[in-house]
């Protein structure tokens, strides 16, 4: 396939009609939170966009979010992305191996300086050296700055990558870190999620090539696709508001569909696409499924106290420190109480009675 | 709540049981499609409403559909997966969905306009088929 | 620090330190009410200090007229913003499902709207009783920087309660986790200030009617 060439003119190529493309583009709105009016706009910029190289690199992960991705069993509109985009460099999708697929990347790298997207799942392992993960004798942390350097913009993908994730878990062996840890001086968007939903990562991309760089939140997470909570768009909402919650996986509460809450649902500090959006084309997602979320797309979300225990509740063992209150108080409050006591009969003592005579002097 | 005359309870909440609250989303959005169908026959400006930014208990959504009904109007599409529009039963008003190849939806919307624009010709397809149609007669000698 | 770190700090170490302190503190004010002790009255007992002091525990929650025609608003705002607490602290699901950890009992909340209303009158009465507070030349020259204090860290758990539940402005994490961090702050100060007579109250009542109860007279 030749390079530079527009996207338009290589979805005409492939036999892909507008309307196809039109429907994509409505579809990629639609995630995106877009009014149905930007359609158009959507269209007529990625037909003349050019398609990017892109260069993915795997570090510390378990190939979640590369399944997420590839998980569009048959032909869909995610292949489609994969038409607008150039994969160039892809460890576990690429049938090339060793030192000709590292002169790959390298070649990718050298032809298309300045101009690809770098997408990274995995958190990067920095203790002892980086000696935990290597690929071709090259540590995580020095392939990550090598192919960095040039690239356009870094998308991390999944947790890990955006913010070490599991890897990173207490008491983290490894001394795995996030790309943004590394790399200061490049934009990065962090698209995380335990996996992120596939729809999510080729919108993210989608909105790349469309509008440039997109607006993010704090933790680096593009707005239009994490910009609202879980528990915001959950349509078990109104069962949290009503005071109606499941009290255990079995109850009556949990076979009505009420709010999962007391069950520890994260809903309502984790943001992501996951209430609207859903999973497996949009058939469910875990709290329609009756299970709360765990908060996946948030940072530290492996270490955040138990899935299980509600998000109002304390994480350490609060008995304890109650015995140790209550048995401290005591001994304090028997020491203070005893100074008082004495302070109270020396002042006793030391009162000393006015007798008329005393006042006489006085005057 | 009843819409269209059959009791409102809806299928697939939690496990299997009906919905006991639903998000009320319902009614505010028969509302938007009713004012949206008057500006359009006031000023003509078209309307669409991304039904997947809408929070629906399970079997809401069906409600909606079985509110809205089936007029006219049904063109089913094959483009990557397909795709099905129809017109309701409250004309101008149009209900899109998109499926991909799995016959999963993956885009639904309600549009107030003439027609929606994914049924008009595309000027590129177009195009594209001017050059083929050319090309086929040149090489029958049919000039 | 991100929004994360800090929820987890605020339900953790901090919510461990602020319930040592909390608990410890209470302990330790009424061990000194207690070992401080009273002198033996050598007067012979014309009625019963148990009965006089129960009875009195019980009265002093009702104002007798003349006091309501006194101190009229005193009494309903107060009243409206103790209730208002009562209900908004042990009766929303969220905070019930704390002190099941705490004392592993639970008890039925109400519907979450309803606790988010009982917030905002709760809310408008404290801000009552502090314009009050202000505008009331006696009450003015009573009130000392112990007295705002106790105003403020009793408003600010509302405040960051209610932003939390209607999910105003920040990221949810820290919503929920300055609420839990205004909460620690009430806990802290909790049995230091004049706060502290959420738990003595009972006490100096039994005092005050066991006192008159011994003399025979009405408290």
């Amino acid at each position: 396939m030749k390079k530079d060439q527009t996207i338009g003119e290589v979805l005409r190529e492939r036999g892909i009609s507008r309307r196809s493309f039109l429907k994509f583009c409505a579809s990629t709105a639609s995630l995106m939170a877009l009014p149905p009016s930007m359609i158009p706009v959507i269209a007529a910029t990625l037909e003349k966009a050019r398609r990017p190289s892109v260069i993915w690199l795997s570090f510390q992960e378990c190939t979640g979010c590369t399944e997420s991705i590839t998980r569009s069993d048959s032909s869909t509109l995610e292949d489609l992305i994969f038409n607008v985009i150039s994969l160039d460099y892809h460890h576990t999708l690429q049938a090339c191996a060793g030192h000709f697929a590292e002169h790959i990347r390298e070649q990718v790298i050298k032809d298309n300086a300045g101009k690809y997207i770098l997408i990274v799942d995995g958190s990067i392992p920095v203790k002892d050296g980086g000696v935990y993960s290597t690929i071709a004798g090259m540590s995580n942390e020095q392939i990550l700055k090598e192919t960095a350097a040039h690239a356009a913009a870094i998308v991390a993908v999944g947790t890990c990558s955006a913010y070490g994730g599991i890897p990173k878990a207490d008491p983290n062996p490894t001394g795995a870190v996030s790309v943004s840890d590394l790399i200061k001086d490049k934009p990065i968007v962090n698209v995380p999620g335990c996996p992120p939903i596939p729809n999510v990562i080729t919108g993210v991309l989608v909105q790349f090539l469309t509008f440039g760089l997109p607006e993010l939140d704090a933790l680096g997470r593009p707005k239009a696709f994490y910009g609202q909570s879980i528990h915001d768009r959950c349509y078990r909402r109104p069962f949290y508001d009503k005071g109606l919650f499941a009290d255990s996986f079995d109850d009556e509460g949990a076979r009505k569909g009420w709010c999962l809450y007391k069950l520890g649902c994260k809903g309502p500090t984790t943001y992501n696409a996951c209430a609207t959006e859903k999973w497996n084309f949009g058939t469910s997602f875990p709290i329609q499924a009756g299970h709360p979320c765990l908060g996946c797309s948030e940072p530290d979300f492996w270490d955040a106290g138990s899935f299980y225990s509600a998000l109002s509740t304390p994480t350490e063992n609060i008995g304890k420190t109650a015995i140790y209150a209550t048995a401290g108080g005591l001994l304090a409050g028997a020491a203070i109480g005893g100074v008082l006591r004495a302070r109270k009969q020396a002042a006793v003592k030391a009162h000393q009675r006015v007798t008329i005579d005393d006042l006489d002097k006085e005057s | 709540m009843t819409v269209h005359g059959t009791p409102g309870t809806s299928p697939g909440c939690g496990s299997g049981s009906p919905c006991e609250i639903p998000t009320g989303n319902l009614i505010p959005l028969l509302h938007e499609i009713r004012h949206a169908l008057e500006r359009w026959l006031d000023s003509g400006e078209e309307h669409a409403i991304d039904l997947r930014g809408i929070p629906m208990a399970p079997g809401e959504e069906d409600q909606l559909l079985a509110t809205l009904g089936e007029g006219e109007l049904h063109a089913d599409l094959s483009l990557t997966g397909k795709s099905v529009v129809i017109e309701t039963r409250f004309p101008a008003v149009w209900l899109v969905t998109h499926y991909n190849t799995d016959e999963r939806i993956v885009g639904r919307y309600i549009e107030v306009c003439e027609m929606p624009a994914i049924l008009k010709s595309q000027t590129e397809d177009a195009r594209a088929g001017l050059e083929y149609l050319g090309k086929l007669l040149n090489e029958n000698n049919l000039q | 620090m991100t929004d994360a770190e800090f929820l987890l700090w605020v339900r953790g170490p901090a919510f461990n330190i602020a319930l040592f302190i909390m608990l410890a503190g209470i302990v330790v004010r009424f061990m000194e009410i207690l070992l401080m002790g009273r002198k033996t009255n050598l007067a012979e007992a014309r009625g019963s200090e148990m009965a006089g002091g129960l009875n009195t525990i019980w009265r002093r929650t009702l104002p007798d007229a003349d006091t309501f025609r006194r101190s009229g608003f005193t009494i309903i705002a107060g009243n409206v913003f103790h209730i208002g607490l009562f209900v908004v602290i042990f009766l929303f699901v969220p905070h019930i499902l704390v002190f099941e950890r705490l004392f592993g009992v639970s008890w039925a909340g109400l519907p979450s709207n309803i606790v988010d209303a009982t917030t905002v009158v709760t809310i408008v009465a404290l801000l009552a009783v502090l314009v009050h507070r202000v505008k009331d030349p006696v009450l003015r020259m009573l009130s000392n920087f112990s007295d705002y204090l106790a105003w403020l860290v009793t408003i600010l758990p509302l405040i960051t309660g209610w932003l939390a539940f209607n999910r105003v402005g920040l990221s949810g994490s820290t919503l929920i986790g300055l609420h839990i961090l205004s909460v620690e702050l009430l806990m802290v100060l909790f049995p230091f200030t004049k706060l502290s007579h959420a738990f003595t109250l009972v006490l100096a009542r039994w005092y005050n009617g066991a006192i008159a109860g011994y003399k025979g007279v009405q408290s």
